[in-house]
């Protein structure tokens, strides 16, 4: 996924002048054809992301389309400050790729999983901020930001996820139903439709068949695709790779408070608890540990259907 | 020890002070002290150094100025007002609900306003990739932000040295109001920076230091820019915080003032002399 994602920062930079990337120490011969066909407009520098989202918000200003990459944490919790002032309260054009978001680094730790990203980032006003399901949603993503104005956040999974989003036509922004279904709507974002997908193979045997609701754009929220696909359901499962506050959860059921006549959508939520990954191993280790599982989706989904209470 | 020599100040530095005054005055509140030391600085860069055209704020090759210690934000106004960015009726509407001019400037709302800055530390990173872009599209523009000395306890001005350094940039100028306070009190009790010049010079900037209320000696070493080909410029300004108000000068109780009695008011009159 995020060779996908700096594949894209490549295409736009052939195709458009302004573009530039800076990287912070990333892994060596990373964009290496961008460096050696554009040197000028690549830069890699240091463990300074003070400096480096500076930096793009000066480069910004004065008209270019700046993709700054390093590793998720140090984007969002390390330089909040620079990314609410120097790029959110002017609107600049930066795209700030996040590797590891989520619970990807886990062999790594706490200080480098990116759990509270989306709350941070979805916090600052005139943020876009985007969870990719797999390589071709990031494409696809990667292009409709081109359309956007403003800063932007993606969240980057760790790769080599199944691919489950091909032959997409849903504009940029919009939820897309992924799978079909009718009583109980599964809303997802980032690598989390894979677990709801797995879940819904599970609950296929037993005759139950929610709607699997893809949500990649988490701010802007599209409150009125969910509008019309909550209309006719009974409830509602948000599944994320996120703390509570500020996740796609908290995006939705606060929106759907003030929504009168969804009144009937009972909600739950399968996601990471308010504390910081206390253990190691993997992504997928870590996910099972904190419940974020095809099995919890299942027991949600049942505890909502209509003929499960 | 502040090494300023105490040069006198000259009609223009008066005049310029007691606009300062009336801001205050109007809006009744405002960083009188980082306001002054700066007052000769930026009368320099406006009156003498930058390029630019108060009728095209947006000319691509106009230098860039961005004031990083934002709080000083008064003296830029009142730069900015004396050239025409703006109508000098806006002015005493400083710090108002409805007024343009707020207490730290907003690039977007203020004609001239290169950047945002009020939280410390964002301008030179700012400058340095306006920099950058200068380049890219083979500009003559020149960038240069000035910082308060206290402001480079900011772990970010450091970092942003380093960047400045590596890319060989020697159309961008840090200029550092060193006047030797900051909010709580002296600099070099706070977080001593000394030995400050060589400081800079090891991150790899051609660097000097000047009175910064000397106006002539300003203006000389401004016209030696680039001191050196391939090096960042920092240029140490000693300076003294409330210069030319002896109630403020170098005293940390005045670094923001609100609620300025009328017979403080008249006292700041009086110290600058008769209009």
């Amino acid at each position: 996924m995020r060779k996908d994602a700096l594949e894209m920062v490549y295409e736009h930079a052939c195709e458009d002048p302004r573009v530039v990337f800076i990287g912070s120490d990333l892994g060596p011969g990373v964009l290496a054809k961008f460096q050696a066909e554009m040197p000028e407009r690549f830069f890699m520098e240091g463990v300074s992301e003070a400096a480096i989202i500076g930096m793009a918000s000066g480069l910004a200003a004065e008209g270019h389309i700046v993709y700054v990459s390093t590793i998720a944490v140090f984007l969002t919790r390390r330089v909040y400050e620079q990314v609410a002032l120097d790029l959110c309260l002017r609107s600049l054009d930066v795209r700030l790729i996040g590797t590891g978001g989520g619970l990807v680094y886990a062999p790594l730790g706490p200080t480098h999983m990116a759990t509270d990203d989306i709350a941070l980032m979805s916090a600052l006003p005139n943020m876009t901020v985007v969870a990719p399901a797999d390589a071709p949603e990031m494409r696809r993503l990667m292009r409709g930001l081109r359309s956007r104005s403003g800063p932007a956040y993606i969240r980057v999974g760790k790769g080599s996820e199944p691919e489950v989003t091909s032959d997409d036509t849903t504009p940029f922004g919009a939820a897309r139903v992924v799978r079909e279904g009718a009583g109980i709507v599964i809303a997802t974002t980032g690598i989390t439709l894979h677990t709801a997908l797995a879940a819904t193979e599970l609950l296929a045997a037993e005759g139950i068949q929610p709607k699997v609701l893809h949500l990649p754009v988490v701010k802007p929220l599209d409150t009125a695709g969910l509008a019309v696909h909550l209309r006719e359901a009974q409830g509602l499962v948000v599944v994320e790779e996120h703390v509570p506050a500020g996740g796609l959860a908290a995006a939705i059921t606060q929106w759907l408070a003030e929504v009168d006549d969804l009144r009937q959508v009972r909600v739950r939520r399968v996601g990471l608890p308010d504390a910081f990954p206390d253990r190691y191993g993997s992504q997928a280790l870590l996910l099972d540990h904190y419940g974020v599982t095809p099995a919890r989706v299942v027991a949600s989904v049942r505890a909502l259907h209509p003929e499960g209470r | 020890m502040n090494p300023t020599s105490g040069t006198p100040l000259d009609e223009r530095a008066l005049a310029l002070r007691r606009r300062v005054i009336d801001t205050i005055a109007a809006a009744g509140r405002g960083h009188v002290g980082s306001t002054l030391s700066l007052m000769e600085i930026l009368r320099v860069l406006y009156d003498d150094v930058l390029r630019y055209d108060p009728a095209r704020p947006d000319w691509p090759d106009r230098d860039r100025f961005i004031l990083s210690k934002g709080h000083g934000c008064l003296a830029l106004y009142i730069m900015l007002a004396d050239k025409g960015f703006f109508p000098a009726g806006e002015l005493p509407r400083f710090c108002h609900f409805d007024g343009k001019l707020g207490g730290h400037p907003e690039a977007g709302k203020v004609p001239g306003v290169e950047a945002t800055t009020g939280s410390l530390g964002h301008g030179p990173a700012i400058g340095v990739g306006m920099a950058i872009a200068a380049r890219l599209r083979k500009s003559p523009a020149r960038v240069f932000v000035v910082a308060g000395d206290g402001e480079c306890n900011e772990g970010s001005v450091w970092e942003t040295a380093l960047t400045a350094a590596k890319h060989k940039l020697d159309h961008f100028t840090l200029l550092v109001d060193h006047n030797h306070m900051q909010s709580y009190g002296p600099t070099e009790e706070v977080l001593p920076l000394a030995p400050f010049a060589d400081k800079w010079r090891a991150f790899g900037f051609a660097t000097e230091a000047v009175d910064g209320h000397d106006v002539a000696a300003l203006r000389a070493v401004l016209g030696r820019l680039p001191f050196e080909a391939g090096k960042p410029n920092a240029i140490i300004c000693h300076t003294v915080k409330g210069r030319g108000l002896p109630a403020a000068e170098q005293n940390a109780s005045w670094h923001h003032k609100s609620k300025l009695s009328e017979d403080d008011l008249a006292a700041l009159y009086a110290a600058l002399g008769p209009a």
